[in-house]
């Protein structure tokens, strides 16, 4: 993992002191709301319905042992005993006091974490692909990229006051396991026909009110001009995404405002004025010096257990179901990658208590040398485990209700926290997840039912990311009552695209019936061992609308 | 109304006219596009020093050739989140090498004056009582940067050397 040096502690630490003097004039009266808004934004201090929230980063979604039992200890000692992993590689904490808000800034620091721009208009946390290093399918490594973009982004003087938002993924691997696509700017890393490695260059994804999936402007960017590239494209958005209206102000609006092709020479134009100085030059020595910090860990020369953990599978059908769920394979001999499941039945998707964390550190310790992952699915991984160790590590799993075996499938919901937290939130969305998780409790049915993600967002914000889960649930408020709009053919993969909407909104004691409607018509309907997004893909909307509404006319919704 | 330049505040020269229907004669102006557009044979016959104060909407790239004729440009922020003028500074600095005054004015607050002055900025009419103090508070918030933004300050990783885990 990377870690901070004299620069980045110090960089830290004076941003801590910084936001403790803020907050002394903020309660002293010195700064009005208004004024402080932009201050506490740029530290991940959100106002939500009942308290602050804040938002802390976890850098293209690494954390070690260490840094997770002190996100255990801020949740005891100045929050509710839990946390809470969102779709963007963060944790939020949901009853933070605005005083005590310095002090938590200062825990962070002190493992080398940061709250600093993970909310307000700027490049906020840079994500990626959580197996990135140890995936099979990887062509490189994105996590050294991702932390001289992040480097690059904190504290930029010219950017911290965009027109909106500004997020980034990097993706190194063919499967696309970060959304990329869905992107203000998404990176791939990929060969040119050369066989050099460089980035595919994504512009203009988003979700939100308008969902967009991002345009190539780029095939193939050298490493070395990556920095100059990224800054032209801000420049070009700085200057020219829209500031009259803030649902239209997102790059993805300018981007097919002008069109992909009239962006990208605005980009190029500017690109080429900077792209040869020094001050966007990636030095050699620093890019090695990032990449060393990345250095395949000490794994031990031991030789593939695929035979022992087979006959553990065959011997024992839930370890078979677990393994086949939440292992994935590793790039190297004798290891796995473990999923946690954040999803069992009946939890708010993506929270873990303090207790949770700590034991889970003290596995990743034994199981997993001492680092773990987040991903934007909102589970944990644990990168670097002996396959001679996974049954262990699935008992101790199990005793912490992390080892529900439902990873990619339709109980591995993702949920925004809804009109439970959330100010914005028309509808509630964690209770809609929780009472799909307690209607779709049977494993085999699950893994026969198979991939099939399920997305719920409490609102148009679309925190929730529903438009791109092969079912998206969004809440809508409707005469004071909540309903739900079902999407159906969403996806944040390489093979991303937007849901479509199946038709009237529904009630939330609906939703679990809809949905196994459409998975009994999905079974019904699919070829083999297609997927549900592939059958959807292949026989459209009209069989799922009556599998959900009947051949009648649509009736009137039922209140809720 | 205070101008603060390198953590003092500093009597201003100006008359800004921009928002005049008339300019007076015989002091220095600072005017707006349109008047510089409409008005500059005038402007450049009264032999006084010029400013030019640009909306945030109004690209430097617009008055590129023209930028000899100025000693000051005023980089207008109508709100603080307007981020625009960041850009505008940086390219009157790097890009058209302006060797002038670049001044903030509008919304300029404490919180970011430091952003503004690495963009290269180098006076600001900042709002509140004490200006001066203001930039005091503020001064040594940030030792280290991630950016190099033209300002001279270098980035961490270009003082690093290469030294690893």
């Amino acid at each position: 993992m990377y870690r901070y040096d004299e620069f980045d502690h110090t960089l830290v630490a004076e941003r801590v002191a910084t936001f403790r003097r803020q907050v002394a004039r903020r309660l002293t009266g010195d700064l009005t709301e208004d004024q402080f808004k932009p201050l506490r934004l740029m530290n991940g201090l959100y106002l939500q319905l009942h308290a602050y929230m804040l938002r802390v980063n976890i850098p293209y979604g690494c954390l070690s042992s260490r840094q997770l039992r002190q996100l255990a200890f801020i949740a005891r000692r100045y929050d509710r005993n839990f946390g809470h992993f969102t779709t963007r590689q963060n944790i939020q904490y949901n009853w933070i006091k605005l005083d005590e808000t310095p002090d938590v800034l200062a825990a962070l620091a002190a493992v080398e974490m940061n709250a600093m721009q993970s909310s307000g208009n700027c490049v906020r946390n840079i994500t990626a692909d959580q197996f990135a290093g140890r995936a099979q399918d990887e062509i490189e490594d994105p996590r050294p990229w991702c932390e001289l973009i992040r480097q690059w982004s904190i504290l930029h003087p010219e950017f911290s006051y965009l027109p909106r938002k500004f997020k980034i993924a990097v993706s190194g691997a063919p499967q696309d396991r970060a959304a990329v696509k869905l992107h203000d700017v998404g990176l791939y890393l990929r060969p040119n026909a050369a066989g050099v490695i460089g980035f595919e260059v994504i512009v203009g994804g988003g979700q939100g009110r308008l969902p967009y999936v991002g345009h190539t402007i780029r095939e193939w960017l050298a490493k070395e001009d990556l920095l100059s590239y990224l800054e032209a494209i801000l420049r070009i958005y700085n200057l020219g995404g829209r500031r009259d209206n803030l649902q239209k102000a997102r790059i993805k609006v300018q981007v097919n405002a002008l069109g992909a092709e009239e962006f990208r020479r605005l980009v190029d134009e500017e690109w080429e004025q900077i792209r040869f100085t020094p001050q966007l030059a990636v030095p050699r020595a620093e890019i090695e010096r990032i990449t060393a910090y990345f250095a395949d860990p000490a794994w031990e020369q031991i030789p593939d257990a695929a035979a022992l953990v087979a006959a553990q599978r065959s011997a024992d059908p839930a370890f078979e179901v677990w393994n086949r769920a939440n292992v994935v394979a590793h790039r190297t001999p004798g290891y796995a990658i473990v999923n946690l499941s954040l999803k069992a039945p009946g939890i708010a998707p993506g929270d873990l208590t303090a207790d949770q964390m700590d034991k889970v550190a003290e596995l990743a310790d034994r199981f997993s040398l001492g680092e773990l992952r987040v991903s934007h699915r909102q589970n944990l991984v644990f990168p670097d485990v002996r396959q001679v160790d996974l049954q262990a590590l699935w008992q101790d799993l199990q005793s912490l209700s992390l080892a529900t075996p439902n990873i990619g499938s339709l109980t591995d919901i993702i949920a925004c926290p809804g009109l439970d937290f959330c100010a914005l939130a028309n509808a509630r969305a964690i209770p809609v997840a929780q009472d799909i998780g307690r209607h779709f409790t049977d494993v085999a049915a699950l893994q026969d039912i198979g991939e099939l993600t399920i997305n719920i967002s409490g609102c148009m914000n679309a925190c929730g990311h529903h438009h791109v889960g092969h079912i998206g649930i969004l809440g809508v408020e409707k005469n004071g009552l909540e309903f739900y709009q079902l999407t159906l053919g969403g996806s944040s993969g390489e093979d991303a695209s937007l849901g479509d909407r199946l038709g009237r909104s529904i009630s939330a004691a609906e939703v679990p019936v809809a949905i196994e409607a459409i998975v009994t018509r999905y079974k019904a309907l699919r070829e083999g061992d297609e997927r549900f997004l592939d059958t959807y893909r292949r026989v459209g909307l009209e069989p799922f609308k009556e599998a959900v509404y009947g051949k009648t006319p649509q009736r009137r919704p039922a209140v809720a | 109304m205070g101008l603060i330049r390198e953590g003092r505040l500093v009597p201003d020269p100006f008359t800004d006219a921009s928002g005049l229907e008339r300019l007076p004669d015989g002091v220095p102006l600072i005017v707006s596009l349109e008047q510089w557009q409409t008005q500059r044979s005038g402007l450049l016959a009264s032999g006084q020093r010029l400013g030019l104060r640009l909306k945030s909407d109004q690209p430097p790239r617009l008055v590129a050739a023209d930028l000899g004729h100025f000693s000051v440009i005023a980089l207008e922020f109508p709100k603080y989140r307007d981020g625009r003028a960041y850009t505008h500074a940086r390219m009157l600095r790097e890009r058209f090498k302006f060797a002038g005054e670049i001044r903030a004015v509008g919304d300029v607050l404490q919180e970011q004056l430091h952003f503004m002055h690495r963009c290269g900025f180098d006076t600001f009419d900042v709002a509140g009582p004490d200006p001066e103090k203001a930039w005091r508070t503020i001064a040594g918030d940030h030792t280290v940067a991630y950016q190099a933004t033209g300002d001279g300050q270098p980035r961490a990783l270009d003082l690093r050397k290469g030294t690893g885990p």
